[in-house]
């Protein structure tokens, strides 16, 4: 048997009942607070990585890799200094703390505070029972099976394909969190992800598409990844695309389909919600808490609680358990999503969304599983609502700018004419802001539905979920030729 | 802030022992470490200051079937280099037997000298410092400018290493600092308006800090004043920096990796064959002068050098690795990563025009054209409104309309096209080469490119 679990090997682990990290910590966090320090966190993580492509009838890349490191940050007032390391020795922790001590202007011989650090408290251990996850899930063998099916069905059922690849991810993580208010949490993460995509080229028509997969906590989700399911929609979408006309541009009325379709919600709206946008002040909803900002139709969510979502995790990167966000309901702004140090800065509680990419970023308020509700039409009414507009039904990514303003492309679109989906066009990236956008939302259907994406913005790149029903905007730019 | 190099020959010395003690005789290790700090401001305050210490090594090895595995870690330790070596070992069983890359016959050629002195460090509070007066001058160059939302220095040294065992050992060290300001500015009843300016310099004593804070001042000022745009066709005139993210988006047609994957706009037989007006050159230049990021050698060993991709409009080579240079028989040209699947990419590329050679509106000026036409600043969301394998692009983008000579910021509009219609459609390169912080190129026009605004 090939072992592909490097971390499994590893005699260094974060378990607390193996090592002495508690003394370790509590040293730390001593230091720190006694040197002057409002608050010390500490973010240890232990991680293993794999990465698999297959291309046509090969597997092309297996990609393995395995890290530690720790990130500690300190407060004082409203600032804060950070410091990373993949040293874990004692010094190595010591001297990123006096590192970090020292950006505030604090030293820690110097041990003039007296200030109260009652120690941890008792572990929440949130990584109880997942301790046989990273061995749970597929050996490379399997994987590379699974992977190879893929491209094997591609192959079948496609037609002018020159490009078929499969490719898999899977994310491990052990971490520990310790803070001098007595935060002391673990919890182990695994993250899979696995994808389909293709290249049909036919003379000068060309089509790229690609479909990904995405769970939490699932060790068995390659292996109960339907192959056929993805390797149909991935061929039925090329199949369609290959020789459709580029998007004539213009202001209209656009269907969006559910699933990723939500990254409309997450870029328009979903990161000025972030308490690191009321931070820098590039939120127009800064001081609209309890004011209308979306069409009554629009209720919005962001939670980590969904069994098995990408998006999901038991407790944040602050050692905060995770929890359900209502962001909008029925058009009225009901808060934001904050951690530690939006909290601080701007007074909205925290909702269990710090995260990070690892060790080396700071937490940040960011999204989780992040979705507009179901409504009550069916998809059909809102098709048949539009004189002539753009179905969106699948999109690609996105991005939104320091003025709000926010973009993101559409792989697969048709054009709707008299209330009816007509021929597929490419080519189209919806722009516009949100303050403008968000009322114009006036219609959801009936078919909330969710996708996993990945998120990167200030803490890195991060696993997140997308979601909504069938929505129709009643007037946005379409960027095309 | 300061670490202890990396111990090339001790590095070495253990990974061949542990290799020697596995039975493996065929290997290879890129390393890097580095250090770095930055800080960021908030209307004068401390936001957040940052240091890191990373780490990482990429371990490859060839089992006795010749097949190739790889495993990475940010564990430099002897323990984390012993299990890196038996993860890749045990990785290569998985090995693609059709595509084996192998060492760089350059990887102990000579590399070049890069006149590159090391720079020391500033301590984190003079960083700090610097910046809440370089953000406190560009909120006093206009009223409407309130805030800096996105700004950061950072400072920072590092190295890298490659060596294998067939006696390959380079090692490089440099310093890099960074400044980047984008200021929010709003009129009473307007929408918000942004501009940004970007420095780089090998430390941060070097950075042309009242150039970044007067190019951003300039550039958010320049968009207060903005009118929606009919949907249309333009002709346009890119700036450099946009000009040179577009072409990066496209630097599959001359990545040799992306023509064998099948997802490149050019194939083999596509050498010799005009790809863009003649008269239009491109280079990839890693070594230029301006380059602080430069690196002596790629992440097989091969060592950097100048090559022309696109020479008179004709493509004339292609960006290699090892494997990919053997498949098309010419050397690598230091283009590589380090992998299972060695991945290829451009450097530093150097637009210019063939001298005697012009287009067709040689006239044309962006700083005093009596045209009327779209001058593009800067292209966003490159990484969803570019379809490479398609040639096509659609995307938003921040500029101005020029008419009768007077600029008007565009609100929210995109540009969208085909590479190459694009490349072919070039009507005027002007003759002012610039330097920027991602490249070189002059101003480059192009007619006809369809724009989709709001009015």
């Amino acid at each position: 048997m090939v072992e592909t679990h490097p971390a499994l090997n590893q005699t260094f682990t974060l378990d607390p009942s193996h090592t002495p990290w508690k003394d370790r910590l509590e040293t730390l966090l001593q230091t720190g607070v006694r040197a002057g320090a409002d608050l010390v966190e500490v973010f240890l993580e232990r991680t293993d990585h794999l990465g698999v492509l297959a291309e046509q009838e090969r597997i092309t890349s297996v990609s393995p890799s395995f890290g530690m490191g720790a990130g500690i940050r300190v407060f004082l007032g409203h600032r804060d200094g950070f410091v990373s390391t993949n040293d874990l020795s004692e010094s190595g922790l010591a001297q990123a703390l006096d590192q970090a001590l020292a950006m505030l202007e604090l030293e820690h011989n110097a041990l003039q505070h007296q200030r109260g650090f009652e120690g941890l408290l008792q572990l929440r251990d949130f990584g109880v029972n997942k301790d046989a996850w990273l061995a749970q899930s597929p050996e490379l063998s399997e994987i590379t099976q699974r992977l190879l099916e893929g491209t094997a069905r591609l192959d079948q059922i496609g037609q002018h394909l020159e490009v078929r690849r499969g490719s898999f991810s899977r994310d491990w993580q052990e971490v520990l969190v310790a803070a001098s208010d007595g935060t002391y949490a673990r919890d182990i993460r695994l993250h899979q992800s696995s994808g389909l995509s293709v290249l049909a080229a036919d003379g000068e028509h060309r089509a790229s598409i690609a479909r990904r997969f995405g769970s939490s906590d699932r060790p068995d989700d390659l292996r109960e990844w339907d192959v056929d399911a993805a390797a149909n929609e991935v061929c039925s979408s090329a199949a369609t695309m290959l020789h459709a006309d580029y998007v004539d541009g213009g202001q209209m009325p656009v269907v969006l389909a559910n699933r990723f379709g939500g990254v409309i919600f997450h870029e328009a709206c979903g990161h000025l919600l972030e308490t690191t946008q009321v931070e820098r002040g590039t939120t127009p909803f800064a001081d609209q808490v309890g004011q209308t900002i979306a069409n009554p139709a629009v209720t919005a969510i962001d939670e980590g609680l969904s069994t098995g979502a990408f998006g999901s995790l038991s407790m944040d990167d602050e050692g905060m358990e995770s929890e359900r966000t209502v962001l909008i309901e029925k058009g009225v702004l009901k808060g934001f999503l904050s951690d530690r140090a939006g909290e601080l800065r701007t007074g909205h509680a925290r909702t269990g969304s710090g995260r990070r990419q690892s060790h080396g970023f700071a937490a940040a308020s960011r999204m989780r599983n992040t979705y507009i509700a179901a409504g009550p039409h069916s998809t059909d009414e809102l098709i048949q609502s539009v004189d002539r507009g753009l179905y969106c039904k699948s999109m690609g990514g996105g991005s939104v700018g320091p003025t709000g303003q926010f973009n993101f492309s559409v792989e697969e679109g048709y054009i709707i004419e008299n209330g009816q989906l007509g021929r597929p066009v490419k080519g189209a990236t919806l722009i516009g802001e949100a303050k403008e956008v968000m009322p114009r939302i006036s219609m959801c259907a009936n078919d909330l539905d969710l996708a996993a994406g990945y998120c990167g913005s200030v803490s890195g790149s991060i696993f997140v979920t997308v979601g909504q029903p069938h929505i129709k905007v009643d007037s946005i730019t379409v960027g095309g030729r | 802030m300061t670490h202890t190099p990396l111990n090339v020959k001790e590095l070495r010395d253990q990974l061949h022992a542990l290799a020697t003690r596995d039975g493996i005789r065929h290997w290879d290790l890129g390393a890097s470490r580095g250090m770095n700090a930055s800080v960021q401001v908030d209307r004068g305050e401390a936001k957040q200051m940052k240091a890191a210490q990373r780490s990482s090594i990429t371990v490859r090895v060839w089992n006795e079937q010749g097949l190739v595995g790889v495993t990475s870690t940010s564990d430099l330790s002897p323990g984390g280099l012993d299990k890196a070596l038996k993860g890749a070992y045990q990785a290569s069983s998985f090995g693609n037997t059709e595509d084996i890359p192998g060492f760089s016959p350059l990887a102990t050629a000579p590399i070049p000298e890069l006149d590159r002195p090391l720079k020391p460090s500033q301590s984190i509070q003079t960083l700090l410092s610097t910046l809440k007066d370089v953000e406190g001058e560009l909120l006093a160059k206009h009223p409407a400018i309130e805030t800096v939302p996105y700004n950061g220095l950072s400072e920072g040294n590092s190295e890298r290493i490659y060596l294998n065992s067939e006696g390959a050992l380079r090692h490089m060290q440099r310093t890099q600092a960074s400044l980047y300001l984008y200021a929010r500015a709003e009129e009473s009843g307007r929408k918000p308006r942004s501009g940004g300016a970007v420095r780089v310099a090998l430390g941060s004593a070097d950075l042309d800090l009242g150039g970044c804070i007067q190019e951003a001042a300039e550039r958010t000022i320049s968009h207060l004043n903005y009118q929606p745009i009919d949907t249309g066709r333009y002709l346009v005139c890119f700036t450099p920096e946009a000009f040179l993210d577009l072409l990066g988006a496209f630097s599959s047609m001359m990545n040799a990796r992306s023509i064998l994957d099948g997802v490149s706009l050019s194939s083999k037989e596509s050498l010799g064959h005009q790809l863009a007006v003649p008269f239009f050159n491109l280079h990839d230049n890693g070594l230029h002068p301006a380059h602080v990021g430069a690196a002596a050698f790629d992440g097989e060993g091969t060592p950097t050098k100048r090559l022309c991709l696109i020479g008179n409009g004709t493509l004339e080579n292609l960006l290699h690795s090892e494997a990919t240079a053997r498949q098309f028989g010419v050397h690598p040209t230091g283009h590589a990563g380090l992998g299972a699947k060695v991945s290829v990419g451009p450097d530093w590329f150097e637009v210019s025009s063939s001298k005697g050679v012009s287009g067709a509106a040689s006239h044309l000026d962006h700083r005093n054209a009596g045209d009327t036409f779209v001058l593009i600043e800067s292209l966003n969301a490159l990484h969803a409104g570019v379809k490479a394998s398609q040639g096509a692009f659609s995307l938003p983008f921040d500029g101005w309309l020029v008419k009768d000579g007077e600029r008007i910021s565009v609100e929210a509009a995109t540009i969208a096209g085909d590479i190459r219609d694009v490349l072919k459609g070039i009507v005027h390169l002007e003759p002012n080469e610039v330097v920027t912080h991602q490249g070189v190129s002059p101003h480059v026009w192009v007619d006809g490119l369809a724009i989709t605004g709001e009015a």
